[in-house]
């Protein structure tokens, strides 16, 4: 017998007026608008659908929605390629692109299927036992092999064309499924007026509601159902919208799909959105999922579960075959024999249990139906389809039945895997057989068969619903349950033992587990249920083991002969269904993947032929066009212009902090090591912070404005950290200062005017301002209104030259910029740029970058003599520490470069003289430069003992480029060590 | 019957001929009243500890204590990488003896952990993180340890689907790569030093939660457990995420703090990253399992925490840096992710050695480098608890280091524990 | 998601705060030459798996420190009100 599918020509949930067309294979095949690519496949009698994982098992369709493990096709192509995708759950639009994967050449004919033959060899766990000869490394021979043979279709490395968005909501009662009971819960909250969102992966409502007949008046309940929840303005109805975890704090995030309207990302179109939704109460109605029966082969194609028979019947007009068998041990698979028999099949009905309820029987009857109670299905045969069964009742021989169908069901399990994420541990029913919910947690309820619920689904639904509204304050008449008939879950008694088939009994379709492979780990002591997952692969598959877990750990219960109640459920993860990595990036990526912090100057600097470059989340010049084509060398020209002339540089990024009130001079004392107390108004002065443990923390100027109002200079890196530092001290421990603090980093433009020309070319510029040195000495601050805008005024030296800090409000910061430029052009003032920056201050030596390592006590940077005797400090205790003291740490020093060819390399490490250069030397090289103005390499590092080697030459050796090097050790201070430059 | 203890691809073949059974990987035995060394936690380094010990020392009189399921921490929860890219002194030698062990592993064991040394590329993003990486690769070189140092043309001829696109975020400026790093098959290490302890005459006592320590004097002597009171010349602590909570049974404070690190998945492909690739622009690492779903992680949740499940935001946060770095990796499709609990330090490294207890040991703090660490953290412990002295490879991760001031900070990110 | 309540902007996102551990550790007072007690406030930690009462700044809000209730084995939240306040409230 062969399967053979029949569209039937009445009924369905499709609409036969809109044929689709789509291409599998390269085959053009036509379906209808409201069809699955899995029904529309069937409707054209695709059954084989792919390879197992492991052993290359023919496969067709065993459900009808996201629990499907087998039919996993591959859709689009090109750059729209996306492997994976179950069909079941993909809805049919028009040119959709599919194809089989994991077989060669073809799912036809898959020469992988020898895996399948060699069976008793790849049994669970067996590559734990091998491939690991002859050598040490010869594992690395076989997983090329098995890397290419792993996997299921193949992705795209393209850039994905398509957009994604993410959204955020907010509701009070966030309803998780729209089945009879979510519909049910929806009316109700509804109707009690608070806000309700009703979450369904379908693209229609019902869930299962939807296997009834069009005909039968089930539908009657659900249009109608529908139509009461479409009706209330304040529920909010979400198709093809999957919840995919639950998290703290009542949080839902769900995926919308979009896909099937064919979104153009040209028109903004999303293809999923991406939505965290905080919710007041949590309604889970996700429902139950049927499990399939162990038996010999259970994996042939045309072995469907019974409800997705009826689902094909019922909802796509798809009756997929002639002589079919049911096999159940529950009541709910007898209605998808009822109704397959209505159409003229030929049905059997195999149930496990000695007997079923008298109108149960009397239906059948009546629907032709051959029952055959006490009955179990031993094993299936076929080769690429079924084609029989044999039929094992009690106390007879076994009876083979020919058939092209088999619609199973042991049982259903409640759907709890999105209610178990938050942590509640799902707990075993004896009366149903199945894991049902732990205790609710506060806000949380479940409506329904995911509730295990053995009342009617709508009563449920309506009671739960009314409640959660209740418990966010609703107030409004949530009036009666919906009329109609009752909707019970047929919920199956506890299995029998099925242990050591033998033909393959799969109890994970999707990752080939097998009964015996269960039973093989439970003999080699692999009895955990998380053993069990990890070392058979079992539930790990993208189905998440929704079909397989309960069964397992059923069976494993059974052959360690204790109660499942003890042994626990897995652990579900979120999410629940797959979801695109990009959907859950969406729109961070690319130009956007982070927030990038442009200075007030930005776009001057790109206009006037700046290469940016990142510091952090920061954008700033790297080098200016003027000076060279690359940083390597215009860095040069910059800093050849600052120490003989004058520049100009964008220095907006620094952390600014404004501290100001009558204790503002005694925090600035505790944060700093130095003293700020005694900074006279007018003045700035260098301080340095550490943390608590005595490690610097960072550095910068302070300058003083007024007695109360200080002006507090960070690095650009630390100055989100300084200021939370600071805010931390006084709102936790130093209560009682009377000072505020705030960040006036963004409100600032900053730019430096460096060079021996650079008071001449702010004269020319500022000409309203005293910038003698009488007026503004070295370390002088002052305040002016220039042309009706407020200019700070600091003359600080990054670079070692005679220089100047211009603040300005940040609206006026391009304006004052383009003034000086151009008021000093007769001085021949450019700008320069971050490199040139980084090497005036290693040329001074003044520490930054790489040499605050995080690492470093004040001594290491040369700067113990700042820290006070006569105040305490943060850091100061700490900062005596055996270890921080000791007289061989790695120190600040300056390299001169010996080898006139040669350049010193950052990164370089450090020896002496007459070290074996190996190990980890006695320190390394932090930042490097060619000084202009002593035509040698030149380099700041951390040395064993820091300047006690003054004069001594060393090695530094770089490996990597294999290179070594002779340098010797000079003081950090390269140029003007007695500040004549800066007191010009 | 006989039973097939030896694994081998000849054992496979006898079994699938003649149907032999396979002995059980490791016993189930019922705790005796004393042994000479109890381990508490039946995770990676707790096992390898206890198989050292009787494979090296001769010490096989040992218990290991695990509260729930073997190997139910940390590590089945990680993202499975090996690697020696240590710069500070210490952890060089340290994590290359780590992947020595690794090497040998599945022989040693005969357990296919399934090494996997494909290599791990390290990005940059700009010149001084180029240099912070040839500090380190240089400090590798001079120590033994392969590694090339890649401009960005050489990332790009070797992983050409990254971005290097115009409006790439934080356009990738080279790499340092260690072709010896990798992958391994995270479950195997537990269940093969179990297994092989177990051979040795190592007791591997599952269900059995350390509830007190015995005390003798200033000396602790053995464990109060739900399975009863079990005496103990020597008693070790290597729980990973519950350090605090344990030591504090016996009255210790730890410099630690416990976070929630996450892991992510997703389905599996057909061949599609070849080694492990680290981003440089935020913490984000990714690779590709044997079984063909891309294994990703990034930075802790930031807030202490001992959930074992993740907050979501940090979903999206690593979904970001995945696309920023592999634009292709959009349409793949995220099958789970879960989360650790992750002991914290104050600079990013761990405990190892003795404490101020006499008899007890400590092996916890092991921040993001626990999985990597198991053989060494393991072949160190084993020395130390055979010795009751530190071997030299950890003589820098004593528990009173803050004490005296010398950190390990590895990372240079400061004091803070939820930065590490 | 973890939600903090803050007791200035309301119910947020942890994503907007930042975290800076035990609220209940006693900072030696400014000055203090204790140096044991520095070494205990800046290197130990309690770590309970339980109850906690954490620092946290509401650094995208009104960039106040705040004390938060939390259980760390749940992460269900409790109060929380300004550091200012005291650690204890």
């Amino acid at each position: 017998m062969t399967l053979g599918t029949t569209r039937l020509s009445i009924g369905g949930r499709i609409n036969r007026e809109r044929a689709l067309a789509f291409r599998f294979e390269g085959r053009s095949l036509s379906a209808y608008q409201g069809d699955t690519l899995a029904s529309a496949l069937l409707a054209n009698d695709v059954h084989l659908i792919g390879r197992s994982f492991k052993y290359h098992r023919p496969r067709g369709f065993m459900s009808s929605g996201v629990e499907e493990p087998n039919a996993l096709l591959t859709l689009g192509s090109g750059a729209r390629r996306t492997p994976n995708v179950p069909a079941t759950t993909a809805e049919l639009y028009e040119g959709l692109i599919c194809e089989r994967q994991n077989a060669w050449p073809s799912v036809e004919f898959d020469l992988m299927s020898i895996t399948g033959r060699l069976a008793s060899v790849f049994e669970a766990g067996f590559y734990y036992k091998t491939f690991m000869g002859p050598r040490r490394g010869s594992w690395m021979f076989y997983e090329r092999f098995i890397r290419r043979a792993a996997g299921l279709g193949s992705a795209t490395h393209l850039a994905d064309p398509d957009r994604y968005d993410t959204r955020h909501a907010f509701t009070d009662v966030l309803i998780i499924g729209s089945g009879p009971a979510g519909l049910a819960a929806a009316r109700a909250a509804g109707r009690s007026g608070c806000r309700v969102t009703l979450l369904e992966q379908d693209f229609l409502l019902g869930g299962s509601l939807l296997t009834a007949s069009t005909e039968s008046p089930d539908e009657d309940l659900r249009r109608s159902l529908e139509a009461d929840v479409a009706s209330l303005p304040n529920v909010e109805i979400l198709r093809r919208t999957t919840a995919i975890g639950v998290y703290d704090g009542l949080t839902v995030v769900w995926v919308e799909r979009r896909e099937s309207a064919r979104p153009d990302p040209a028109k903004g179109e999303a293809r999923e959105i991406l939505v965290t939704c905080r919710a007041r109460a949590i309604v889970h109605a996700e429902g139950a999922l049927e499990r399939p029966l162990i038996f010999g082969n259970n994996d042939l194609p045309g072995i469907l579960l019974a409800s997705a028979v009826r689902t094909y019947l019922n909802r796509y007009a798809l009756r997929l075959g002639k002589h079919i068998l049911i096999a159940t041990n529950n009541d709910s698979a007898w209605a998808t024999g009822i109704d397959l028999a209505a159409t003229g099949a030929r049905v059997t009905l195999a149930d496990e249990r000695p007997t079923a309820n008298a109108s149960l029987l009397e239906s059948a009857r009546r629907a032709g139906i051959e029952v055959r109670m006490a009955t179990q299905l031993g094993q299936a045969r076929g080769t690429r389809a079924v084609r029989g069964a044999w039929l094992r009742t009690e106390g007879a021989a076994a009876q083979w039945l020919a058939c092209d169908l088999i619609a199973m069901s042991g049982g259903w399990s409640p759907t709890v895997h999105l209610t178990s994420h938050t942590g509640v541990r799902p707990v075993y029913d004896n009366i149903i057989g199945a894991m049902v919910p732990g205790p609710w947690p506060a806000g949380v309820s479940g409506a329904g068969a995911v509730a295990g619920a053995r009342e009617d689904l709508l009563a449920h639904g309506h009671k739960v619903g009314s409640g959660a509204a209740r418990s966010v304050g609703a107030s409004g008449d949530a009036g009666d349950p919906i009329p109609g008939s009752p909707w019970t879950m047929g919920w199956a008694q506890p299995v029998q033992n099925r242990a050591k088939a033998r033909s393959k009994a799969f109890v994970d379709f999707q990752n080939d587990v097998t009964t015996n492979d269960v039973v093989l780990a439970y003999e080699e002591g692999y009895e955990s249920l998380e053993h069990l997952k990890r070392y058979t692969t079992l539930g790990m598959g993208t189905d998440q083991g929704k079909t397989s877990n309960l069964a397992a750990a059923q069976l494993m219960a059974e052959l360690r002969g204790s109660d499942l109640g003890a042994s626990g459920a897995t652990t579900y993860r979120p999410p629940y269904t797959p979801v695109s990595v990009g959907a859950l990036a969406g729109r961070s990526i690319g130009a956007h993947f982070r927030p990038t912090r442009r200075t007030p100057l930005h776009d001057w600097h790109v206009a006037n032929g700046a290469t940016m470059i990142e510091a952090g989340p920061w954008l700033r010049p790297w080098f200016y066009a003027w000076a060279g084509g690359e940083a390597a060398t215009a860095y040069l020209a910059e800093m050849k212009l600052v120490r003989g002339g004058v520049g100009i540089s964008d220095t907006s990024s620094l952390g600014k902090i404004d501290v100001q009130g009558p204790d503002a001079a005694e925090f600035l004392d505790r944060i700093y090591v130095n003293h700020f107390a005694s900074l006279p108004v007018g003045k700035a002065r260098y301080g340095v912070m550490l943390n608590d443990d005595g490690i610097v923390l960072d550095d910068g100027t302070t300058s003083r404005f007024s007695e109360f109002c200080y002006f507090l200079t960070t690095t650009t890196a630390q100055a989100g950290e300084v200021m939370s530092r600071l805010e931390f001290l006084l709102q936790t421990a130093w209560t009682d200062l009377r000072v505020q603090v705030l960040s006036v980093t963004d409100r600032w433009a900053g730019m430096s005017v460096a060079g021996p020309l650079s008071r001449r070319a702010l004269t020319l510029a500022l000409p309203g301002i005293d910038l003698s040195n009488e007026a503004l000495p070295h370390m002088g601050v002052s305040e002016h209104v220039s042309d009706g805008m407020p200019v700070r005024v600091l003359r600080l030296s990054f670079s070692g030259e005679l220089a100047y800090e211009i603040y300005v409000p940040a609206d006026r910061g391009t304006a004052m910029w383009e003034m000086i430029l151009k008021r000093a052009s007769p001085l021949g003032i450019k700008p320069y740029g971050l490199e040139a920056l980084a090497s005036l201050r290693i040329e001074k030596g003044h520490v930054a970058g790489l040499e605050l390592d995080h690492r470093n006590t004040l001594a290491d940077l040369g700067l113990a003599k700042m820290a006070s005797q006569k105040k305490a400090f943060v850091g100061r205790e700490l900062k005596e520490r055996a270890e921080l003291t000791a007289p061989e740490r790695w120190s600040l020093v300056g390299l001169e470069c010996l080898d006139t060819t040669a350049r010193l390399r950052g990164g370089a490490i450090l020896f002496a003289k007459e070290d074996p250069i190996r190990g980890h030397g006695r320190g390394y090289i932090t930042s490097v430069m060619y000084s202009t103005v002593l035509k040698k390499s030149i380099a700041l590092a951390l040395y064993r003992g820091g300047l006690t080697h003054r004069g001594e030459e060393i090695v530094c050796a770089s490996p990597l480029r294999g290179e070594q090097v002779r340098a010797r050790i000079v003081s950090p201070m390269f140029i003007d060590a007695s500040g004549e430059r800066l007191h010009g | 019957m006989t039973v097939l203890s030896h694994y081998s691809a000849l054992a496979l073949a006898r079994r699938a001929l003649f149907g032999t059974s396979w002995a059980r990987a490791w016993r189930k035995p019922e705790p005796r009243k004393t042994y000479d060394v109890v381990i508490v936690g039946g995770g990676g380094h707790g096992l390898a500890t206890a198989y050292y010990l009787a494979s090296r020392h001769g010490i096989s009189n040992v218990a290991v204590l695990e509260r729930g399921y073997l190997g139910s921490g940390n590590v089945g929860r990680n993202t499975t990488l090996v690697r020696s890219n240590y710069q500070m002194p210490g952890n060089t030698e340290f994590f290359e003896h780590s992947l020595q062990l690794w090497e040998g592993l599945s022989h040693e064991l005969n357990f296919n952990v399934m090494l996997s040394q494909r290599g791990q590329l390290v990005l940059a993003h700009g010149p001084v993180q180029l240099d912070v990486l040839a500090r380190k690769g240089n400090t590798m070189r001079l120590n033994g340890i392969g590694c090339e140092l890649f401009d960005r043309s050489d990332v790009q001829r070797f992983l050409p689907f990254l971005d290097y696109s115009t409006h790439c975020r934080f356009p990738i400026y080279g790499g340092l790569f260690q072709p010896r790093a990798g992958t391994v098959r995270h479950d195997a290490v537990a269940w093969g030093y179990a297994r092989a302890a177990d051979r040795l005459g190592v007791d591997i006592i599952e269900n059995c939660e350390v509830s007190g320590f015995l005390r003798d004097g200033d000396a602790v002597s053995g464990v109060e457990t739900n399975r009863g009171r079990i005496q103990a010349g020597r008693t070790l602590i290597s729980v990973a995420g519950h350090s605090s909570h344990v030591a504090r049974l016996a009255g210790l404070r730890l410099p630690i703090e416990s976070h929630l690190l996450q892991a992510f998945v997703t389905e599996p492909v057909k061949p599609f990253l070849d080694c492990v690739v680290s981003f440089g622009a935020e913490l984000f690492y990714i690779s590709q399992s044997d079984k063909g779903g891309m294994v990703f992680g990034g930075h802790i949740d930031g807030f202490n925490s001992y959930t074992q499940r993740g907050q979501f935001p940090k979903a999206s946060t690593v979904a970001e840096c995945a696309v920023a770095l592999i634009p292709g990796m959009s349409r793949l499709r995220l099958l789970r992710h879960w989360a650790g609990i992750q002991d914290m330090t104050p600079d990013g490294s761990p405990f190892m050695g003795r404490t101020p207890i006499k008899n007890l040991y400590l092996n916890g703090g092991w921040c993001y480098q626990g999985f990597k660490a198991t053989p060494a953290a393991g072949w160190c412990m084993a020395h130390t608890l055979a010795h009751g002295e530190e071997h030299p490879l950890i003589r820098h991760l004593a528990i009173d280091r803050f004490e005296r001031g010398n950190g390990s900070d590895e990372y240079g990110l400061g004091l803070w524990t939820y930065k590490q | 998601m973890l939600r903090i309540p803050c007791p200035h902007c309301g119910l947020r996102d942890y994503t907007e705060f930042l975290y800076a551990g035990d609220a209940t550790k006693q900072r030696p007072a400014h000055g203090s030459s204790e140096w044991r007690a520095w070494y205990e406030h800046v290197f130990l930690f309690d770590n309970p798996k339980g109850a906690h009462l954490e620092y946290w700044q509401h650094v995208q809000g009104c960039r106040q420190w705040l004390v938060l209730e939390r259980d760390t084995s749940t992460n269900a939240v409790g109060r929380a009100w300004l550091a200012r306040q005291g650690a204890r409230s």
